[in-house]
């Protein structure tokens, strides 16, 4: 099958591959890349545990070509933390109980960050609409939601 | 001196671990894995050369194959191997054959009829998932379909379709007598004459996908020294382990079963059936193999939480006290029998839900359908009736006028009550439960409902009554049309006498000698000569109104010879010195000349 070459950023590090016509982005990252923190749940762009940020934005890396990527930046939760220091979404969730089995919380954090970025002090509502595209079986809802606002709460220097 | 004790002698000066976590928050130990992205899962382990597996599956639900053609499949881009059920050297199992309950009755593939739409009838293995994909719509197969059944009570009609031949009667087989797991205890149909209200109705639960975000998936591979590494996500590793060594027929040791991170599970994950079959492709290939469900094959072919339909009826007097409840459960198993039969019998020591009734009778059935077979899921067996018995509740508490709460406390389990399966109610909490849950809820209860506790006993609550049995539903019966009713029978035909935790105070005729196995079995030693006073007497009760024992008294006037249960009527002459003490929960075992401790009678027959 014809490969073609490409090469974006993905965490601030430069990545170039060959890539097979029609092969989803989330393949590419997990065993092109190395990258294996995007997850795969439903591979029909149901679930949310493969959602990534291209360019700021998040996506869902199941339902994205991968050659679509070509000269883009993509950050996933693998450069969430800087170095030793976690990201203050990642604090929140350990501090709040936020996940359980795990499995959604990759995906979790990257339509968080994508909504912090965007929008740096969320109310409750606009958390649940940005997260409205991840499931979770395991925890429920609500201690993610309290997480990502006392994430907001504290980049914003206040009190939770 | 217990074995416990004996620890902390010997690790005195150990650290003083300070346990008391209650009310404090807890920082999970593996939660920085799930925010870094850094936990393993199955799938986070990259191999070389990684091929993919995927199942070529039916699309009827019950047709046998007359053929299967996998020669287009075998030219198609990227195809290593497609294997057929040939290719598995032992290919039948049943789960829990590994603690000797069941008979084998699943292949990991078909062969010669498929029962459930879904069902693996090939594989085949490619460079890639989409090749793979490609050549498994290439695979011809050639079915006759045949009539299906999906309705639990259809499948146990005489003209339903054999679903399973190793149940050939659509049921499991209980006990290699009953088609059904029974349950007596007490005389419910004299206590159904003597009730104010009866109350009948039926509930009905449809089967419930699990759904972990992360589908069922194992990555197998050739390791050195002639073994294979299986990563699996698994929650039930070495399950797994020796279901694949029973299948693939190879020796355990050449096993390396790697797991304990799932990306969800709640009971799905217990099915052992991608372990064998990723383990099995790496065997054929010599290369690693990754065999996982998508979406799709996660919904309709993963293992759900089984249907399962409760008929409940209840005998009630008007001050709120339930004095018999029946149950007729079928509960959905499925085209194979997987944990449904062990869950049957879980589910059957849990009736009659947290209260104490003195009278109970049981028939649930294991049905076999051809839906897609049914396996764990939260509160295993139990979910469901507690759904029928907590609505139940509901109406008989509507039926007699009373608010719900207080008939639930006045119904509660007490410590040292006599459980319908008969071992004592211990650390019992219903009351306490129901007296805070009404508080929070602001939910008005009376004076009386507030002042109960679980602690106080109702001696009339302890003993066991005089039990009705019956040899209906014999295996094979119903399939002949000779068993109509499903539900337990009306017409008794044995007794069992009454007696206290677990030692019969009066002997009784033995009428049926299966019963007089199963209770020898358990410890519930019988008088052997008829010349005892026929019936038991019921131990007299305090003088709160009403109470179970007069009740089975009442049903058989001739018998009434109340005697405190101090002086209970335990012949001098009788043979039957209790083989454990009384007051000891039964499952200590049985203990026998020269048995093990350990080991329960049941097994060692």
């Amino acid at each position: 099958m014809a490969k073609k070459p490409i090469s974006f950023i993905l965490n601030d590090a430069d990545v170039g591959l060959f890539v097979e016509d029609g092969a989803p982005l989330i393949d590419e990252l997990r065993r092109g890349a190395g990258d294996l923190t995007p997850k795969q749940g439903c591979a029909q762009g149901t679930c949310g545990a493969c959602t990534v940020l291209i360019d700021g934005v998040p996506h869902l890396s199941c339902l994205t070509l991968a050659e679509s990527v070509e000269g883009k930046r993509i950050d996933t939760t693998g450069g969430l933390a800087g170095g030793p220091n976690l990201h203050a979404l990642q604090d929140a969730f350990i501090q709040g109980f936020a996940a359980q089995c795990g499995f959604c919380t990759a995906g979790m954090l990257m339509a968080a960050k994508g909504l912090l970025d965007a929008n740096p002090n969320p109310n409750r509502d606009e958390v649940i609409e940005a997260i409205s595209g991840n499931l979770c079986r395991c925890t429920g809802y609500e201690p993610i939601v309290d997480a990502i606002l006392a994430a907001a709460a504290r980049v914003q220097g206040r009190a939770v | 001196m217990s074995s416990i004790e004996f620890r902390k002698d010997l690790f005195a000066d150990e650290r003083d671990d300070n346990l008391k976590e209650i009310g404090k928050p807890t920082i999970r130990q593996d939660i920085l894995g799930h925010v870094t992205g850094r936990t393993p899962y199955y799938d986070d382990h990259l191999f070389d050369g990684l091929l993919h597996m995927r199942a070529v599956r039916s699309p009827h639900h019950h047709a046998k194959i007359r053929s299967i053609d996998t020669s287009a499949a075998e030219n198609m881009p990227g195809v290593r191997r497609v294997a057929t059920a040939k290719d598995v050297p032992h290919n039948l199992n049943t789960l829990l054959s590994l603690i000797g309950f069941g008979r084998d009755d699943e292949p990991l593939c078909a062969h010669d009829k498929v029962r459930y739409v879904g069902e693996a009838v090939a594989w085949v293995i490619a460079d890639t998932e989409r090749q793979a994909r490609d050549a498994c719509a290439k695979v011809r197969v050639d079915y006759d379909v045949l009539p299906h059944v999906l309705d639990v009570e259809e499948a146990l009609t005489p003209n339903a379709p054999v679903v399973n031949e190793v149940y050939p009667n659509n049921t499991f087989d209980y006990h290699a007598k009953y088609d059904h797991q029974k349950l007596r205890f007490g005389d419910v149909n004299a206590a159904f004459a003597r009730a104010d209200h009866v109350i009948e109705a039926e509930y009905q639960m449809s089967p419930i996908e699990q759904a972990p975000i992360e589908t069922c998936g194992a990555i197998a591979a050739p390791e050195t020294n002639d073994r294979f590494v299986c990563h699996t996500n698994t929650q039930a590793l070495f399950f797994s382990l020796g279901t694949t060594a029973k299948l693939l027929d190879v020796a355990s040791s050449r096993l390396h079963f790697i797991g304990g991170t799932a990306g969800g599970g709640f009971g799905g994950k217990v099915d052992s059936i991608v372990e064998p079959t990723a383990v099995l492709g790496a065997m054929l290939t010599g290369r690693p193999v990754k065999f996982a469900w998508d979406r799709y094959e996660e919904m309709q072919v993963g293992a759900p939480r089984g249907g399962e339909r409760w008929r409940l009826k209840d005998g009630v007097m008007k001050d709120g006290t339930i004095i018999a409840r029946e149950f007729t459960g079928f509960f959905d198993s499925g085209a194979y029998m997987r944990l449904s039969p062990y869950a049957i019998i879980k589910g059957t020591g849990h009736l009659p839900g947290p209260y104490s009734i003195p009278n109970v009778a049981s028939n649930v059935y294991c049905c076999i359908t051809n839906r897609t077979p049914a396996t764990a899921m939260r509160g295993f067996g139990i979910t469901a009736v507690d759904f029928a018995i907590e609505c139940q509740m509901d109406r008989v508490a509507d039926a007699v006028s009373m608010n719900p709460v207080e008939l639930r406390i006045h119904n509660a389990y007490r410590d040292g009550d006599m459980k319908a399966h008969r071992r004592k109610a211990k650390n019992t909490a219903l009351i306490e439960c129901c007296q805070v849950a009404a508080a929070k809820a602001d939910w008005a209860i009376s004076q009386d409902a507030k002042a109960q506790s679980s602690l106080t006993q109702k001696p009339e609550r302890q003993q066991i009554p005089e039990t009705m049995t019956d040899e209906e539903g014999r295996i094979g019966e119903r399939r002949q049309g000779r068993t109509a009713t499903t539900s337990p029978s009306p017409q008794p035909t044995g007794r069992v006498a009454a007696g206290t935790h677990g030692e019969a105070i009066a002997g009784a005729p033995v009428q049926n000698p299966d019963m007089q196995i199963d209770a020898d079995r358990i410890g519930h030693k019988m008088g052997s000569t008829p010349a005892q006073i026929p019936a038991a007497s019921a131990p007299t009760p305090a003088p709160t109104p009403p109470s179970p024992q007069p009740l089975a008294a009442a049903a058989r006037p001739a018998s009434v010879a109340p005697t405190p249960v101090a002086a209970a009527p335990v012949p001098p002459t009788t043979p039957a010195a209790p083989s454990h003490n009384p007051t000891e929960p039964f499952s200590r075992g049985v203990k026998r000349p020269g048995s093990s401790p350990f080991t329960s009678g049941y097994r060692r027959r």
